[in-house]
């Protein structure tokens, strides 16, 4: 008798221990642009973590006599205005980008989750104070409050990632306030709460995991813009205080003054950022499909 | 209706207020001393004791916020430390070129926009709808300075096309009136001017209305697709009318809402993206006027900007509002 009773038991369980986070990655790893995504990210990472081995040359080394050559096999991609190899340089120019997107994203995520943890947690008045605060953020547009906080903090890449990560504060505190609010109000936690699990275990079991997944498709996206924002200060020449540093948008700016000559200093450099956000954009979108079934198409 | 614009018109006050908070304590939190960091290092004596005079640094630091606040509200948004220039007569200058920078990107956005996402609805999951995916796609991937200098390298340096900075050209004998170079080019009767204004508007028009562009079709497209499904659209269908009759008295009035939210909510993002193009193009608006006092660590300039900036975005916002309540009388009755 107690025979079959185990293989439907089994296979009950099988389908459960896949659990939210194992149905959601089978369904990215059959999702093609969200592959395509994470291939644009391999590449970027394997850029930054192994510069040092991949790039022919130093990110500073070179001189004037090899100044502005065009591509060829000694320098695949050229050399910049000093005579530095521009290739070695968007190798190494990577790791400026992911450690400050990383950065950035990360420290956006732990102020704005906080921020939204609070509100839609605590709720009352400290939820207006904190709300009204991320409103006045808001009110900033995007980059513009990027380049008040490094104009007053001074040039660097801390500051840098600071300021990119208070432009994504509003975003991530309004998503988590949101979710925990309209999660706190949903059936199966009033199902939950009425089999008598603690609060604790609600939070932690129930409410959390449901709330983290927008946060994370949040942050994937906000990696891409993260990326444009860095370099756009580098652009502006806000990017770190050594001009020398192998940053994207730096040597962007360098590019503009030899357009005519070096169409390259503008080609790879652009391309790697392009690139890059391509990949988290469809890393984003496609964690948003498989994490929430309802938004595929 | 109002009532709905007074409660909307209140709501922008404690957050104007806030940001003065956070602006003023950017200021007086520089590192040392407020008056030496904001002169330089190499200031004398006088003008470090004249500047703390200014800030009233020996006032009690609520005193300093209340007379800060007094200033700003009587329109007195301090001067430019290198020019002494008012700051906020400094702005209203260059505003102009701002603003048709942006309303250029806008029509560009839009005009293109809306028709290539309602094209893209009327094909759902053709090769179009895969197009316009793409589109979108980079729309949001392409930062404007790659965008922009992209556009200036084919059109201007490759093609000869277009030119690739300013606003029109300098020896052409524009007379500045109201500093909107196609309104004074008008308003001399010189069609040449105006079209030349208009050449050196295409490219960064295109470089800043690319991200709206992207974002614009997308919502388009999804809003037209949700309209489309809607019982009465089924209904317009059965009864016989013919599908353009369908698509504009049925299908866009309704499908107009987001966008028109969407629409709104560019013009901070535009704003914030003319301050990179205007750099890209040589483009003397206020978005080179902030960047330059960054330079010069001009710090009453990028307080003062960054507040006005907040105020246009709250007040375009507004509006913003306002028109979805005449569209959508669901909104007013709230």
């Amino acid at each position: 008798m107690a025979a079959p009773a185990i293989p439907v038991a089994q296979g009950v369980d099988r389908r459960a221990s896949r659990g939210l986070w194992g149905d959601a990655a089978r369904r990215l790893l059959r999702n093609k642009p969200a592959i395509l995504g994470l291939c644009f990210i391999a590449l970027f990472v394997v850029a930054a973590v192994f510069a040092p081995i991949l790039a022919p040359y130093g990110p500073l080394e070179g001189g004037l006599a090899q100044r502005l050559d065009p591509p060829s096999p000694a320098h695949v991609m050229g050399t910049d205005s000093q005579g530095r190899d521009e290739y070695s340089r968007v190798l190494y120019g990577a790791q400026v980008s992911l450690l400050a997107g990383v950065a950035s994203v990360v420290m956006g995520v732990a102020i704005g989750g906080t921020i939204g943890a609070l509100a839609g947690g605590v709720g009352g008045k400290l939820d207006s104070v904190l709300m009204r605060f991320v409103d006045v953020l808001l009110a900033v547009p995007g980059i513009l409050l990027a380049i008040g906080i490094v104009a007053f903090l001074g040039r660097g890449l801390p500051q840098i990632m600071f300021a990119v990560a208070v432009v994504n504060v509003p975003i991530f505190a309004r998503i988590l306030r949101g979710s925990l609010l309209s999660l706190r109000e949903s059936d199966y936690i009033t199902a939950a709460r009425s089999l008598g699990a603690s609060g604790t275990r609600i939070l932690l079991r129930h409410l959390l995991p449901n709330s983290l997944s927008p946060l994370i498709v949040a942050a994937t996206l906000a990696l891409a813009t993260a990326i444009i924002d860095v370099a756009g200060l580098g652009f502006l020449g806000l990017g770190p205080p050594d001009p020398r540093t192998p940053e994207w948008g730096t040597m962007l700016t360098d590019s503009t003054k030899f357009i005519r000559q070096a169409p390259w200093l503008l080609l790879f450099p652009g391309a790697a950022i392009v690139v890059s956000a391509v990949g988290f954009n469809l890393l984003g979108d496609g964690l948003r499909e498989s994490l929430d079934p309802r938004m595929r198409r | 209706m109002l009532r709905f614009i007074v409660r909307r018109l209140l709501g922008v006050i404690p957050v104007l207020f806030g940001l003065s908070i956070i602006l003023f304590a950017f200021v007086h939190l520089l590192p040392g001393d407020p008056a030496t960091a904001i002169l330089g290092q190499h200031a004398t004596p006088e003008r470090v004791a004249a500047m703390r005079e200014y800030l009233g640094l020996d006032d009690p630091l609520w005193q300093q916020y209340l007379n800060y606040l007094g200033n700003v509200l009587r329109g007195d948004l301090g001067s430019s430390i290198i020019n002494n220039q008012p700051v906020l007569r400094e702005f209203l200058i260059r505003f102009p070129a701002t603003i048709e920078l942006t309303v250029a990107a806008m029509i560009f956005a839009a005009g293109i926009g809306i028709p290539l996402g309602r094209y893209a609805a009327r094909h759902a999951q053709g090769w179009s709808d895969g197009a316009v995916t793409i589109i979108s796609l980079l729309g949001i991937s392409i930062p404007v300075f790659v965008l922009g200098l992209t556009l200036q390298y084919i059109f201007a340096v490759q093609l000869d096309l277009l030119p690739a900075s300013g606003r029109v050209d300098p020896r052409a004998g524009l007379e500045i009136r109201s500093n909107f170079v196609l309104i004074d080019s008008l308003l001399m009767g010189r069609p040449d001017l105006f079209m030349d204004g208009l050449s050196h508007l295409i490219l960064p028009a295109i470089a800043l209305g690319s991200i709206p562009l992207a974002i614009i079709t997308r919502i388009t497209r999804a809003s037209v697709l949700d309209v489309n499904n809607e019982d009465y659209v089924r209904t317009a269908r059965a009864k016989g009318l013919d599908e353009r009759r369908i698509s504009s008295r049925h299908i866009m009035r309704n499908a107009w809402l987001p966008v028109v939210t969407v629409l709104g909510l560019q013009v901070g993002g535009l704003l914030a993206g003319a301050v990179i193009t205007e750099t890209v193009f040589g483009w003397g608006g206020v978005g080179r006027y902030v960047v330059d006092g960054i330079f010069n660590r001009d710090y009453f300039v990028i307080q003062n900007t960054i507040l006005i900036f907040a105020l246009v975005f709250l007040v375009v916002n507004l509006l913003v509002d306002i028109l979805y309540a005449v569209l959508n009388p669901r909104i007013r009755y709230a």
